[in-house]
């Protein structure tokens, strides 16, 4: 058996230690939550800070340019209220296409989303929830996704 | 009419996991063998007939029977008949018939294996395996039915196609593997509630649970490398984690599970840590559960989603709901009686085990935070939000360092006494081989590189070395080896391999996305890839290009890279097939991007050291846990006789070892 004093003194420091452990952890955690965004909140300033978000929309039909042999490309990311200009350069996922759904992480700048990751989902019927909700209330005109099983 | 039939045998497979659980539940508790008797009859039953169910979707596949829905949905006349019976479980209807059937394969395993122990044990344990099996088979019928056929006038000429992602040959081996290891859990979980129910937990119960533990335990590492590997080279990604929601419900119940398995060991050897066990046990197979929610559910975003349907979504959670409640609840109730006698020193092998243990439920928190949030944000109706990989990556290396640390020490610790003081020469000598080895090959090979890398190949060979004294030190003076020692032994060598590759792949890694025509070269430092030429490729189902592209190291070529991407014409999908060359210490990667025109394309060039031997770890963790299950005092259990209804094995033999 330890003495009374010793003891005492070991959960003492494990509970700083764990209250230490907890703060950084909640620090970390803090700093690498990305708020998700769509093109309407973008467009009302939100992500005006700088901030690295993700923003996650459809790929407006036909606004995909490129610089003929260079990696740098241009979109438009909408939901069908407002768009916001996207640049990225690397490559794209295989399911980037006009018209689908994409989740781009990045940063606004001078007006233009710079993205540093592209995500594009393997199942084609696939779309971010968020743009699923406020397609119901604001239905796109042009040919909508297939309808699931 | 074949369909109808495996509709109709999932039914009665229903009716005998009915009868399974109340046969085996109000028979134990009642006490009437001639109810316990109906338990084995009924699981081996119900394996009849479900493993007919998927006899029979497999046929439906193999046969091209398009009038079935989920066969229209996810085969084709052109696709290879290899695929067409892998297509099985390629989808949400027939993994959940497969996850059903895999279930009442490891009840089949209980009940076949567990004649030694006390038959009211045994009826409660196949009880409770009954329930889960209820509530699967129930969900597959009432929201998934396989069987489901389309009206006459929809049968469509030809199907759907696979998901091309899926047409690979790890398509066949991931995802069974993967459940078995998911599944397994359930086992642990039943003998968990059995023995709650008994209202007896002892150190003869852990040595019953241990091999059913471990074996789950290996099948899930690797199912969760074989996920790992093949999103690697299939999805052209390059990276062998991603933080993936899906990837992180198969981690928190491995990190859960290897808590457990260590858990058990304190419970056989020094009956302690009984309730600690016995919420290990529970939380491993709901987090199994939890995983098969999200994935299932359509509530998560990842690569494995598929389009949502709140009705499934809902079923599983009021399973998991009972499930999980019902369990905790008997635990509220019964955990309390179950209490552990014996102490230890806090610098004895238990309190090694109870600190590993505490860090990797942590990491199971950790995963489980970054991986709940945003759902939890979202049904609070707050900002939707997304936790980027930096949580994980800023968490688990301190979480790693503690592991790690904690294994090299207390592997030198004695059971109940341990006097560290005594192993101090084993500690220094372990130390400085790692501090040696771990030194010598980055400042030879990276040169002065990256310091949290030689901490963690530092660390890594400490485990190595650390575990290799005991075996070492039998061997000396002539003393058995048994399997247990030597499992666990390989098991630890995986980890320290785990965390000198993942620590080199993390520090060392090139990879660059480049625009690249015929002719061109990019460098690497002494490595550059050259884009030779590019070809049509045409496969059964695809038409596609494929690149070659050269490797030269110090202007020599060193190997050739054939990197494709493929049109599935049903689809309409293109998939990315990596060129990859493995070296004993690299892997050459390049995935094709796309045309960027001016006779340009894409291309991500990588060159990541050691990778490979990341999914050796997971192998050799499994490996050892396979050894470590195939004991022998595991299997002499059966030699003895039947003492009646308490079959105990001599405390002799458990403490051989």
């Amino acid at each position: 058996m330890m003495p009374r004093h010793k003891r005492m003194a070991l959960v003492g420091g494990i509970v700083l230690g764990v209250g230490v452990a907890a703060w950084l952890g909640a620090l970390a955690f803090q700093a690498n939550v990305n708020l998700f965004f769509q093109p309407t909140d973008i467009s009302a300033g939100k992500a005006n800070d700088g901030a690295v978000v993700r923003l996650g929309g459809m790929v407006q039909k036909g606004s995909i340019q490129r610089t003929a042999g260079s990696l740098d490309v241009k979109f438009l990311v909408t939901d069908f209220k407002h768009t916001v200009p996207v640049t990225y350069s690397g490559v794209l996922p295989d399911l980037f296409r006009d018209g689908q759904g994409v989740v781009a992480r990045g940063r606004m700048q001078n007006g233009v989303f710079v993205a540093d990751e592209i995500l594009a989902k393997h199942d084609e019927k696939y779309m971010p929830p968020q743009v699923a909700e406020s397609l119901k209330n604001n239905p796109p005109p042009p040919d909508p996704p297939p309808a699931g099983t | 009419m074949i369909p109808e039939l495996g509709h109709f045998a999932l039914v009665l497979a229903l009716l005998l996991a009915a009868a399974q659980a109340v046969f085996g539940l109000v028979g134990a508790h009642s006490g009437d063998p001639r109810w316990m008797a109906a338990v084995r009859p009924a699981v081996a039953g119900q394996f009849v007939l479900v493993s007919a169910a998927v006899g029979v979707l497999i046929h439906a596949f193999v046969s091209f029977d398009f009038s079935v829905l989920y066969v229209a949905s996810n085969s084709n006349s052109a696709l290879p008949t290899f695929y067409r019976v892998a297509a099985m479980w390629g989808a949400h209807e027939g993994s959940l018939l497969l996850w059903a059937w895999i279930l009442v394969l490891w009840t089949l395993a209980v009940a076949a294996f567990s004649r030694s122990l006390p038959a009211s044990f045994s009826s409660r344990v196949m009880g409770v395996l009954g329930i889960l099996s209820f509530g699967f088979l129930l969900f597959t019928l009432a929201t998934s039915n396989p069987f489901e056929r389309l009206p006459l006038e929809q049968i469509p000429a030809d199907g759907r196609d696979l998901n091309p992602v899926l047409q690979d040959p790890a398509l066949a081996i991931h995802p069974p593997i993967l459940y078995m290891g998911y599944v397994g859990f359930a086992v642990a979980f039943s003998f968990a509630c059995a023995a709650m129910l008994e209202g007896k937990l002892d150190q003869t119960w852990a040595r019953w649970t241990r091999p059913w533990t471990t074996l789950a335990w290996c099948f899930l590492s690797v199912g969760i490398a074989l996920g790992s590997w093949w999103a690697y080279y299939e999805l052209g990604w390059g990276g062998y984690w991603f933080w993936d929601p899906v990837e992180n419900a198969s981690f928190m119940p491995w990190l859960v599970g290897t808590a457990l398995i260590h858990s058990l060991a304190v419970t056989e050897k020094r009956g302690l840590f009984k309730s600690w066990t016995l919420l290990l046990a529970i939380l491993a197979f709901s987090l199994s559960l939890l995983g098969t929610f999200l994935v299932r559910s359509g509530v998560l975003v990842s690569v494995h989603s598929f389009a949502a349907d709140p009705e499934r979504g809902m079923f599983i959670l009021a399973f998991l709901v009972i499930a999980i409640g019902g369990a905790l609840t008997l635990y509220g109730w019964r955990a309390p009686l179950l209490r552990s006698a014996a102490g230890f020193q806090a610098s004895a092998r238990e309190a090694f085990l109870l600190y590993n243990n505490i860090l990797l439920v942590i990491a199971a928190l950790v995963v489980f935070i970054g991986t709940m949030a945003p759902l939890v944000n979202d049904a609070l109706d707050m900002p939707a939000i997304s936790v980027g990989p930096g949580w994980f990556t800023w968490s688990f290396p301190f979480l790693t360092l503690g592991l790690a640390v904690l294994v090299s020490i207390g592997i030198h610790a004695a059971w109940k006494r341990g006097q560290l003081g005594q192993q101090r020469r084993r500690l220094a000598i372990g130390a400085g081989i790692a501090l040696a080895i771990g030194l010598v090959v980055v400042l030879v090979i990276y040169g002065v590189g990256d310091w949290r890398s030689i901490i963690g190949i530092v660390l890594g060979c400490w485990i190595i070395v650390s575990s290799l004294f005991d075996p070492i030190d039998r061997l000396r003076r002539k003393l058995s080896l048994p399997r247990a020692i030597i499992g666990m032994t390989i098991a630890h060598m995986g980890l320290g391999v785990c965390v000198i590759a993942v620590s080199t792949v993390e520090a060392y890694t090139i990879e660059r996305d480049v625009a690249l025509g015929p002719g061109e070269t990019v460098a690497f430092g002494r490595h550059a890839y050259r884009f030779d030429k590019l070809e049509p490729v045409e496969g059964p189902n695809y038409d596609g290009v494929r690149a070659q592209i050269t490797v030269l190291r110090d202007g020599l070529p060193v190997a050739v890279l054939h990197p494709e991407k493929r049109h599935y014409w049903v689809q309409r999908s293109t998939m990315t097939e990596a060129g990859i060359a493995t070296r004993w210490n690299m892997d050459l990667f390049v995935a094709l991007g796309e045309d960027l025109g001016a006779g340009r394309w894409s291309i991500r060039a990588q060159l990541r050291p050691l990778i490979d031997y990341i999914w050796l770890a997971a192998g050799l963790m499994a490996l050892g846990g396979g050894l470590a299950a195939s004991d022998r005092r595991y299997r002499a259990r059966r030699d003895v006789t039947h003492v009646g209804d308490t079959a105990t094995v001599p405390a002799s033999a458990a403490e051989a070892t």
